[in-house]
């Protein structure tokens, strides 16, 4: 089954993160930063070509490289930390990334 | 047939389809009827089948049909399956229907990195299926173009024991003379899969085109027979309910 949820469902996500609504009220511009890369077990050809050619060039020791993505998104100031978290997980779940072939990390940062 | 008794397919187009028209063309050829439905519509209408067609849905931002699979029809293709309508994925519309979660899998970038655009052979699996049933059956592999560079079919290993198990894989890459072997596998897809359905045969998703193959003048008309399959099964099923009715 598709979740029930479609384009404008994600933009009300964004939306429904809390900001504080107070007048006057300002604090740091906050972001989320996602760091996706290919499981393990994930062919990773890009990877594999950019590692041979760092041995080409004479940077020893390096045993393997897995790209990925990094997306950065912009939160509305004021924004709860832990509202974000929980809403942009769900996010990195059910869209940014595709749990079959990706891992992620998030990290909130202001 | 009759226009009127013809089976009726719909034909999805996100922004970015490229082979919407192809699909439309090849059903019409067949002696379907095809009418396209725009992604945002909410329901599919009157129709017997759904296909899902290449091309580059969103410029394939953030990963290949990713955001394709919200568009608001896919909702309604999603019914259509649970309710057991027949729904094929040709290409991009194969990684819309894995994104979807109505397929199992993923397709990532060729192992290779390039795109390939090229006649593969593919040797069909199972033929007890609404999309294979008519596919020929004397061991000679059909012949049908591909044109991706994220084709690469990934399942973890649990996800491709059952494929195995219940027979989904329908299409695997294989030479001239029917053998699956590495050398035939274009993209580093595991299990050489081109073509899988899902666990009750009524969605079904590969990359190579059958749309692209359904006249000799294009090189090959091999397609024919994984569409005209599909038309088979349709016109049985309209058989059986009207006998049950």
């Amino acid at each position: 089954m598709l979740p029930e949820i479609c384009f404008t469902s994600i933009e009300k996500l964004s939306h429904s993160i809390p900001s504080p609504g107070l007048p006057g009220f300002v604090s740091a511009a906050m972001k989320a930063k996602l760091v996706i890369t290919p499981k393990k077990a994930v062919l990773d050809p890009q990877g594999k070509t950019v590692a041979n050619a760092l041995e080409h060039m004479g940077y020893a020791g390096v045993t393997g490289v897995r790209m990925g993505k990094y997306i950065e998104i912009d939160l509305a100031p004021g924004t709860s930390a832990a509202d974000a978290d929980k809403a942009l997980n769900e996010a990195a779940v059910r869209f940014l990334t595709n749990p079959v072939i990706e891992d992620y990390r998030l990290e909130i940062v202001e | 047939m009759t226009p009127s008794q013809a089976m009726r397919f719909a034909i999805l187009q996100f922004p970015a389809s490229n082979c919407d028209q192809d699909c439309v063309h090849a059903l019409r050829v067949l002696g379907a009827q095809a009418k396209l439905v725009w992604h945002k519509d909410t329901t599919l209408g009157e129709v017997d089948a759904v296909i899902v067609p290449g091309g580059f849905s969103y410029g394939d931002a953030l990963r290949c049909g990713a955001i394709a699979r919200f568009s608001p029809v896919m909702q309604a293709v999603s019914r259509f399956a649970d309710n057991g309508g027949l729904v094929l994925g040709i290409c991009n519309g194969f990684q819309i229907l894995c994104e979807a979660g109505l397929l199992p899998g993923a397709l990532i970038r060729n192992r290779d990195l390039r795109f390939h655009c090229e006649q593969v052979f593919l040797k069909t699996a199972n033929f007890e299926t609404p999309f294979t049933s008519g596919i020929r059956r004397d061991g000679v592999p059909i012949r049908i173009p591909i044109a991706h560079g994220e084709g690469c079919y990934f399942a973890d290993a649990s996800t491709l024991e059952r494929l195995q198990a219940q027979r989904q894989i329908l299409w695997q890459y294989c030479d001239a003379q029917g053998a699956v072997t590495e050398s035939a596998n274009p993209n580093g897809s595991l299990l050489n899969i081109a073509g899988i359905a899902n666990d009750r045969f009524n969605v079904a998703g590969l990359m190579p085109h059958p749309d692209r193959a359904v006249e000799a003048i294009l090189g090959t008309e091999d397609g024919r027979s994984i569409l005209t399959s599909m038309i088979s099964a349709l016109e049985t099923r309209r058989t059986q309910s009207a006998a049950a009715a």
